[in-house]
């Protein structure tokens, strides 16, 4: 298994080498003309004020959460640990634990066992970034709140800072354990180590290339899942939100979350 | 002055054995724990801190504690605390030690820990807590051996420490108060959002530490000729029982604005602290012994006869030790993941490695209390103190 994994790193590395030093020479050329290092996005990526995802929970069924689960796990190596160590971007929960304190005793059957998609809301106000100590998570300017792994030390005051349960830590090293089992993993996206913390980047790996983020992609027939700018008023998020009622998770907590349902 | 630590009793050295065994048991499973990474403990997705903040959490207080001793001598010039400043102030600094080897068992790549300083980010507590931290273990380390320098040669400190000594005092309360913001800041951990935190932290910081200053003055006094002085005994005492009043008090009013209110969020986590939620009770029988043992400890300390005997008086100081260690070394931290974001629950047991490195940080924190107390005290036993 050592073989294997030093191959996918070979390739890793092979693939990554040419991008690298190109970018890694021109950075060098501007800090050494005092330049900022200024990041103008590929012609083609998806670029935004205020990135947002509607889920449209009346869409949702088994299947569908499954599909857009299935693409997340694959489109970012996330290990299937059974436990109580579990890593996890986007997973189903039932409507009293999404919306805990706003069950009403009497829910719709319909309602309550729906498997509604949760993942992080890329909240306005961030908790989780205003904690960290080495701003390893930190907030885009499109409103993405980002996750560096190599520069988390792991200290997990994040995880006690998000109220949504959206962080997930690597206990053990998924490399040496979930990834000897299973089919390797996708070689464009990187594996993390043990000891960081992680969590959905709403697919920024993906809009940078003009791509949506893949769990939507994933549903795109079903528009159970639909991603767009919150501050376009003709994105069709806003449409949505126009013509349907959509409540938040926790919106009481003033994270100000920028993942909608509409149920 | 250092030199006075190498010679020593028996007993003294083979006290320091024990330690150094214990830290050396410690020091593998943290070996172990950075091979495997923190799976090796019993935290998880839904309680991400465990035994290692919590130990954190109490021993700030106990650093904290000094204050109250340093403050009455310094500031009001009660002289009976002139003798002992010096044992709170190297008690400060063990703890100090201890708190920062649990912040570094604790993080999962301890290899970048650099990147506080390297990335600094004011909006995190955890970046101020650093830097307060850092800050409280060098001034106590510098007060302590310039005093007792001085004190060696049987002369006054200099000037110049007085501004440091000054500085230490608001500088402890600051430590406790960054720690409890640690906690109180945090939106949807329920158990943790109150605004008298810090007040709490501070309370019971200053029963448990200076009971723990007590129990080591008459340690001392057993072992060593140095007499730490019954009146200074008896004053600390006095600080202990007001401190534990009030935590109690504190205790009492989290306790009605959950239960009078009856708003779920805000009565969970005493729920399950003392009857348990859901059927998970694991922190039942820690909680009741914490308040058993406090209000014992109360009322014990509240009687003059008990708390002038200064063996009844050990007995009430290690109960308000542990009664306190339990509240904030067991249950004040563990309980605020639970329930966790879904409102389920899951319960936390530490691991043997897990419970390995924190008797070797607890070792490895008394090793430098044994030197540098030992230090201290053949001073004050060359000078006659
Ligand atoms: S959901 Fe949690 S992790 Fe995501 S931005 Fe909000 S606070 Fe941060
Ligand atoms: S675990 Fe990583 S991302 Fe989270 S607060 Fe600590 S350093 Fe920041
Ligand atoms: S937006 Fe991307 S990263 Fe986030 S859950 Fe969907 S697929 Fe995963």
């Amino acid at each position: 298994m050592e073989r294997s994994r030093r191959r996918f790193l070979k390739i890793l590395g092979i693939s990554t080498l040419g991008i690298g030093t190109i970018s890694s020479v021109d950075l060098l050329a501007m800090v050494g003309k005092g330049e900022e290092p200024a990041y103008t996005p590929e012609p083609d990526a998806l670029v935004g004020k205020r990135w947002a995802l509607v889920v449209d929970v009346k869409k949702l069924d088994e299947e569908t959460t499954q599909k857009a689960i299935e693409a997340c796990n694959r489109a970012h190596n996330i290990p299937h640990f059974e436990d109580e160590e579990e890593i996890k971007w986007i997973w189903t929960d039932e409507y009293e634990h999404v919306f805990p304190g706003q069950e009403a005793t009497y829910l719709p059957e319909e309602i309550e066992k729906k498997p509604f998609l949760l993942l992080c809301n890329h909240c306005a106000n961030p908790p989780c970034v205003r904690v960290c100590p080495t701003q390893a998570t930190w907030q885009r300017a499109d409103g993405i709140v980002m996750m560096d792994q190599h520069r988390c030390i792991g200290c997990r005051y994040c995880m006690a800072g998000c109220p949504f349960g959206a962080r997930s830590f690597n206990w053990k090293d998924a490399m040496n354990t979930y990834w000897k089992e299973h089919e390797p993993p996708n070689p464009t996206y990187p594996v993390r180590g043990k000891g960081v913390v992680e969590k959905c980047t709403l697919c920024a790996e993906r809009l940078a290339e003009g791509k949506i983020p893949a769990c939507v992609e994933a549903v795109q027939d079903s528009k159970a899942i639909v991603f767009g700018d919150l501050e376009d008023p003709n994105s069709e998020v806003r449409q949505l939100l126009r013509e349907h009622f959509a409540i938040r998770r926790k919106p009481e907590l003033g994270t100000s979350p920028n993942v909608y349902y509409i149920v | 002055m250092l030199e006075t630590a190498l010679k020593g009793s028996k007993k003294y050295w083979l006290l320091l054995l024990v330690l150094v065994v214990l830290h050396g048991i410690g020091a593998s499973a943290f070996l172990y724990q950075l091979k495997k990474g923190l799976t090796v403990t019993g935290m998880s997705r839904d309680v991400s801190w465990g035994i290692y903040i919590a130990q954190f959490t109490f021993l700030v207080g106990v650093a904290a504690s000094a204050v109250m001793v340093v403050l009455p001598y310094y500031l009001h010039n009660v002289k009976e605390f002139g003798k002992i400043t010096i044992l709170g102030e190297f008690l400060a600094v063990a703890a100090v030690s201890m708190c920062l080897m649990f912040i570094l068992v604790d993080l999962g790549k301890p290899m970048r820990m650099l990147n506080v300083i390297l990335h600094p980010t004011p909006n995190s507590v955890l970046f101020w807590d650093m830097i307060v931290l850092n800050g409280y273990l060098f001034l106590n380390i510098v007060i302590g051996w310039v005093v007792l320098s001085a004190e060696r040669k049987e002369i006054p400190p200099p000037k110049w420490i007085k501004p440091f000594i000054y500085v230490s005092i608001p500088w402890a309360v600051s430590i406790h108060t960054v720690t409890a913001f640690l906690y109180a800041g945090l939106p949807g951990r329920h158990f943790w959002l109150t605004a008298i935190m810090a007040a709490r932290f501070l309370a019971s910081a200053f029963a448990a530490g200076p009971a723990l200053l007590i129990l080591l003055c008459l340690i001392v006094r057993k072992v060593s000729k140095f007499d730490p002085g019954k009146e200074a005994i008896q004053k600390v005492s006095k600080i202990v029982l007001y401190a534990m009043i009030v935590s109690i008090f504190f205790v009492v009013l989290e306790l009605f604005t959950a239960f009078y209110s009856q708003i779920p969020w805000h009565m969970q986590g005493f729920v399950y602290n003392f009857v348990g939620l859901h059927g998970k009770s694991n922190l039942v029988p820690w909680s009741w012994a914490f308040a058993i043992m406090a209000v014992i400890a109360t009322l014990m300390l509240l009687v003059p006869a008990i708390r002038h005997n200064e063996k009844t008086l050990a007995v009430a100081c290690a109960l308000v030790f542990i009664s306190l260690w339990i509240e904030k070394g067991v249950t004040l931290v563990i309980t605020g993941f639970i329930p966790n974001p879904f409102e389920t629950i899951t319960q936390y047991v530490p691991t043997v490695p897990e419970l390995a490195i924190t008797v070797g940080v607890w070792a490895t924190g008394f090793l430098v209390l044994t030197i540098l107390y030992k230090v201290a005290v053949s001073v004050k036993e060359e000078i006659g103190a």
